[in-house]
C-alpha cells in the first residue's frame, strides 16, 4: 500500500469506528432486521481493513462471501423465521448481562495488556502487497494441498446437509389412491386418436 | 501504523460478539455475534500476516480457509433453526432445551 501515513490512520480510524460501532448496534439494537444491515455495513468495513493490510484478494473474498452471501442468507433467516414475539422477560436477566459484560470487559483487558506487552518480531521486508493472489494459489496447491481439498468436502458435506435439515416433509392427509386419480386426470376431454389412424392410412 | 492498532480492534470485535453470543435471546442474532468473533480471528490472522510474515503469507490463506468455513457455518446454522422453528415454533434461545435433561 502506497498510501501516505496520515491518509492510511484516517481510513484506519474510520474503519474502526464503522467497524465497531456496527458490532454494538449488531449485538444491541431491538430491531434484528436492523442488526442483519449493520451486520453487512461491518462485514464491508473489515474487507476495508484487510485493504489496509495489504491483502486485496481476502478483501475480495470477504466482499463476495460474507457481504454477498452470508449476509443475504440471515437476511432470508431472519425473513423465513420473523416472529413478532414479545420475550418472556426472565428472573435477574440484568445480573447475567452485568456479569458477560464483566466477563468481557476483563477478557479484553487481559487481551491488550497481553498485546501490548509483548515484543512482536516485526518483520522489515517489503509486503507482497498485489502478488500476494499468486502467492495464495501456490499455498494452495503445494503445502495447503489436503486443507484445501478438505475444505471442498466440507463444502459439499454442509451444501447437503443444509438441503436435508431445512427440507419440509408433507405428510398428505388424504389416501395416496384417491389423491393420484384425482390429480393424474387431465382438466379437458380425452382425445381420440384419430391423428394416430389416419396417419397410418395412406392416401 | 502499528500491529497493536490492529489486534486491540480485533479484541474488541471478538468480545462484542461473545457478549452478543451469551446475552442474545433471539437465534438469528447468536448467529451474527459467530460471525463477528469469526471476523475478529480473521483480522487477527491478516494482521499477523502482514506485519509478521510479509512475504510468505500463510496468515492470508488461513483467512480463506476461515471465511470458507464461515459460510458452510452460517448455511448449516441458518437451516437448523429453520428446523427448531418449524418443531417449537419460537425462535427464544430459553425455550430451545431439546437437549437439556
Amino acid at each position: 500500500m502506497t498510501l501516505a501515513e496520515g491518509v492510511q490512520l484516517v481510513a484506519f480510524g474510520l474503519l474502526v469506528a464503522m467497524t465497531l460501532g456496527g458490532a454494538l448496534g449488531v449485538v444491541l439494537l431491538d430491531n434484528i432486521v436492523y442488526s442483519a444491515f449493520l451486520l453487512g455495513g461491518v462485514f464491508t468495513s473489515m474487507a476495508g481493513l484487510y485493504i489496509l493490510l495489504n491483502a486485496g484478494f481476502v478483501a475480495a473474498a470477504q466482499v463476495l462471501v460474507y457481504v454477498g452471501a452470508v449476509s443475504v442468507l440471515i437476511l432470508f433467516g431472519i425473513m423465513l423465521v420473523n416472529k413478532e414475539q414479545p420475550f418472556v422477560p426472565m428472573r435477574r436477566a440484568w445480573l447475567g448481562k452485568a456479569a458477560t459484560g464483566g466477563v468481557c470487559v476483563g477478557l479484553f483487558a487481559l487481551l491488550a495488556a497481553s498485546t501490548l506487552n509483548t515484543p512482536w518480531a516485526i518483520s522489515s521486508e517489503v509486503p507482497t502487497g498485489d502478488m500476494a493472489t499468486a502467492a495464495i494459489g501456490i499455498h494452495f496447491f503445494t503445502d495447503y494441498l489436503l486443507p484445501f481439498e478438505l475444505a471442498s468436502v466440507l463444502l459439499l458435506i454442509a451444501l447437503i446437509g443444509a438441503i436435508v435439515l431445512a427440507r419440509r416433509e408433507f405428510i398428505p392427509d388424504v389416501a395416496p389412491g384417491d389423491l393420484a386419480s384425482e390429480a393424474l386426470q387431465l382438466p379437458e376431454r380425452p382425445r381420440e386418436l384419430v391423428s394416430s389412424v389416419s396417419a397410418s392410412e395412406p392416401d | 501504523m502499528q500491529l497493536e492498532y490492529f489486534l486491540l480492534t480485533a479484541a474488541a470485535l471478538f468480545c462484542i460478539g461473545i457478549y452478543g453470543l451469551v446475552t442474545s435471546r433471539n437465534v438469528i442474532r447468536v448467529l451474527m455475534s459467530i460471525e463477528l468473533m469469526l471476523n475478529a480471528v480473521n483480522l487477527n490472522l491478516m494482521a499477523f500476516s502482514n506485519y509478521l510474515d510479509p512475504v510468505g503469507i500463510n496468515g492470508q490463506v488461513f483467512a480463506v480457509f476461515v471465511i470458507s468455513i464461515a459460510a458452510a457455518e452460517a448455511a448449516v446454522g441458518l437451516a437448523i433453526v429453520l428446523s427448531i422453528y418449524r418443531n417449537r415454533d419460537t425462535v427464544d434461545m430459553e425455550q430451545f432445551n431439546l437437549l437439556k435433561w
